[in-house]
């Protein structure tokens, strides 16, 4: 009892020093905290994805189209329960700094695929039957401050002209992951004009999406719809939604590589902070603690102090940082919407957090403390400060 | 009178422990800060070199990439009759209608599926990109399915050795050629001869014409003539421009995450040097008072802290700029969001990195030493003397 009060006094001696050094872990694990959910943001496709649907796109590459012709062929594939289609459409909304996915695809197939994409029936219906239709996520409409029945005009990127399409819904998602930054509308409405300015690119779409009633049978599924179209004209590439999402995460392997990398060089950063401190305290105290030893405390249990001094700073820092991350993530998210359609910090970021915090106290008390328990007691009297 | 130099330096090696771990923080700050600010410039260096000013592009009305670009065969015979073209010593303009796609290859660090360009090009492609030459092997034969890659795609790509057949579009093309078109997105590119392969992958439209302007000032005049031609639904750009733009998403958020983090842990750094002051200060209590009392001013002990911490943010920062200078080394390879594609840059050092990285260092030691140091010369003689 006694020990543990002498600890945490010791702790506290220096308050300014002990303040900023938990305030130094602090501001680490936010960094810590923040480069993680960055991490997961990439990842969240991924996450959102469902085992029960297939994306058939052109093997040479995305950008490449598939005929649409090619619907009543996957159909016939057994096990495929949905075909629907669509593709990027890329389109700029006033400027290019309002940059969110919008995609044009066949509304009733697609809403049937996605059932976390929570609509109003009425809703629903207005935007079925009106070709100029839109349907938008809920944090969309509120970046942009849309209502129902509004006009948007996207002006295309990949299909030319000015597309002006009317807002019939907003939708919400059932999962905490399901993007509501994007911007639906009928491929029919594209396709129609298309037929009409350029021909040959009319009939044309970008991908498949197939739902499967088994998602046991997904890799069978996806080698006969390949193999149904291979030496044709534009053969396909058919995998999981979920190794579709992270072929996009891969893209940029560097940059999370990168990223990874320096949510590590923090918790060293931090590691440098709090060891400094400790190194510092122990030194100022060599003589107290010969004093204790004289008095006939063990060398582990002045470095049991050291340690527990090392675990209070550090552990306020981390549950501080921690408390702190999630409205920080918040703030963070909110202006890099555009970037990033969900952003939230996971569960295991809280965890790898904690566990730093741990590391760190340990490591920071590591050096010191054996010092202390090894240095032999008349040598801590002759040091001085 | 001011405190010797000498002082604080040596201050500072009498705690190497201390000092180490101090400078050791900083180093990571400042390493942070510059890998961020060379990987940015080392994208801007990449695609403004890219383009030549003298070259104009021409895209379809609205597309922001040349993948999504499409131009008629009729509306870039328009195009190339424009009389601010230069003309070729053999009497053709110098344009070229090139055509763009992208093919998914696999990476040869990861094997992971990357998109890389296939640009299908013009008799005066080369000519009219003088930072792209031939490093090994030859020249694909116009008409055949011969390809040459540039030098990024057969380093990060397997499959693209010389001799190596690809297969896309239905077809196998045999590589003949490795380009070297310098730091460039180029580099990152497969060239191919147009006609094939547009035929293999079924397009009848180019994707961009590049013109070879008389000269940079005659641009003006060719961007009004394209896009007041009713004929044309097209828009122009200059060539550096034009790359400049392709990659102003990515420099954004190579910018924002680099803030971001430069500040989150300069306050960790910072609280770091103040810990580290702060206990050099309350060490030398008696010090700082024989100090003063042999005659040594307000100011000049506070100098003298001050140059301790600079003394220490400055070795940290040395530290961090050599850690840096390592990259220099490394090529930093990834998608770029706009066009879709692979891009491959270098960490790039110029000497403005190094002057804001130190500057960037001492503001840290200023900022973390001032209240220490203030704390110091504010000590009263007899109070300090008698701490001793």
């Amino acid at each position: 009892m006694f020990l543990i009060r002498l600890v945490v006094k010791n702790a506290f001696r220096h308050t300014l020093r002990s303040f900023l050094t938990i305030l130094g872990i602090t501001v680490a694990l936010l960094a810590f905290g923040l480069l993680r959910t960055v991490m997961d943001a990439w990842h969240i496709g991924v996450e959102a994805s469902s085992a029960t649907r297939l994306v058939t796109r052109n093997a040479v590459s995305l950008i490449v189209p598939l005929p649409l012709s090619y619907r009543e062929r996957i159909r016939g594939v057994p096990g495929i329960t949905y075909v629907s289609y669509g593709n990027w459409f890329g389109g700029i909304y006033i400027d290019e700094k309002n940059f969110f996915a919008n995609f044009v695809v066949e509304p009733e197939s697609y809403l049937a695929l996605y059932p976390e994409i929570l609509i109003d029936p009425g809703q629903k219906n207005d935007f079925l039957r009106d070709r100029k239709g839109a349907i938008v996520g809920r944090k969309l409409a509120e970046r942009f401050n849309w209502k129902l029945g509004d006009t948007v005009t996207l002006k295309g990127t990949i299909y030319p002209g000015e597309w002006e399409m009317v807002i019939r819904g907003i939708y919400d998602g059932a999962r905490p992951d399901t993007d509501l930054t994007t911007l639906l509308f009928h491929f029919s409405y594209v396709d129609e004009t298309m037929k009409k300015t350029t021909p040959s690119r009319a009939g044309q779409v970008g991908f498949f999406m197939l739902g499967i009633s088994d998602p046991d049978l997904a890799g069978e599924i996806s080698r006969a719809v390949d193999a149904t179209f291979k030496n044709s004209q534009a053969e396909t590439l058919t995998e999981t939604e979920k190794a579709f999402q992270l072929g996009f995460v891969s893209m940029s392997e560097a940059i999370l590589m990168a990223i990874n990398l320096v949510s590590y060089v923090v918790i060293l950063i931090i590691l440098a902070v709090a060891a400094n401190t400790m190194a510092m305290s122990v030194r100022e105290r060599s003589a107290e603690f010969a004093v204790m030893k004289t008095l006939g405390f063990k060398g582990p249990a002045i470095a049991a102090l050291v340690l527990g001094e090392s675990m209070i700073l550090s552990l306020a820092g981390t549950s501080l940082g921690l408390a702190l991350t999630a409205p920080l993530a918040q703030a963070f998210g909110s202006t890099l919407s555009q970037y990033f359609p969900v952003f939230a910090v996971s569960r295991q970021t809280i965890l790898l957090g904690l566990f730093s915090g741990l590391f760190v106290g340990v490591a920071a008390a590591a050096v010191p403390a054996w010092r202390v328990w090894k240095t032999p007691i008349a040598e801590s009297f002759r040091r001085i400060g | 009178m001011p405190v010797p130099l000498s002082y604080s330096y040596r201050n500072l090696l009498t705690r190497r422990m201390t000092t180490a771990l101090t400078a050791g923080g900083m180093s990571l700050v400042v390493f942070v800060f510059a890998a961020t600010l060379m990987l940015a410039e080392g994208l801007r260096q990449t695609l403004v070199s890219t383009g030549s000013p003298t070259n104009a592009v021409v895209l379809r009305k609205g597309s922001e990439t040349e993948v999504q670009s499409g131009i008629e065969r009729s509306q870039a015979s328009v195009v190339t009759t424009r009389p601010e073209i230069a003309v070729a010593p053999d009497g053709t303009a110098m344009a070229a209608r090139e055509v763009v796609v992208l093919i998914g290859l696999p990476r040869a660090s990861t094997g992971k599926i990357s998109n890389a360009v296939i640009r299908g090009t013009d008799v005066k492609s080369l000519a009219l990109r003088p930072q792209v030459r031939l490093a090994r092997g030859r020249e694909p034969r116009r008409g055949s399915t011969e390809v040459m890659v540039g030098k990024n795609v057969a380093k990060g790509f397997t499959g693209t050795q010389i001799g190596d057949r690809l297969r896309f579009g239905k077809r196998e093309w045999e590589v003949v050629g490795v380009f070297d078109a310098g730091n460039t997105g180029f580099s990152s590119e497969i060239w191919a001869d147009g006609d094939q392969v547009m035929r293999s992958f079924g397009r009848d439209a180019y994707s961009i014409v590049v013109a070879g302007l008389r000269d940079a000032g005659a641009y003006e005049a060719f961007q009004i003539g394209v896009e007041g031609d009713p004929r044309l639904t097209a828009e122009t750009f200059r060539e550096t421009r034009y790359y400049e733009k392709q990659s102003e998403m990515m420099a954004k958020f190579l910018r924002i995450l680099g803030v971001s983090l430069t500040i989150i842990f300069s306050l960790g750094a910072m609280i770091g040097a103040m810990i580290t002051m702060y206990s050099a200060v309350a060490n030398r209590v008696p010090e700082i008072g024989t100090l003063r009392a042999l005659g040594f001013g307000r100011g000049s002990i506070l100098a003298a802290f001050l140059a301790e911490s600079v003394f220490l943010s400055l070795l940290g920062g040395a530290m961090g700029l050599g850690a840096a200078a390592v990259l220099n080394f490394f090529t930093f390879s990834t998608t770029n969001f706009q066009t879709f594609s692979e891009l491959a840059f270098k960490f790039a050092l110029t000497g403005d990195i190094i002057m804001l990285s130190l500057g960037f260092s001492v503001f840290m030691g200023i900022l973390g030493g001032l209240p220490p140091a203030l704390r110091a010369s504010r000590l009263q003689i007899v109070e300090a003397l008698r701490e001793a």
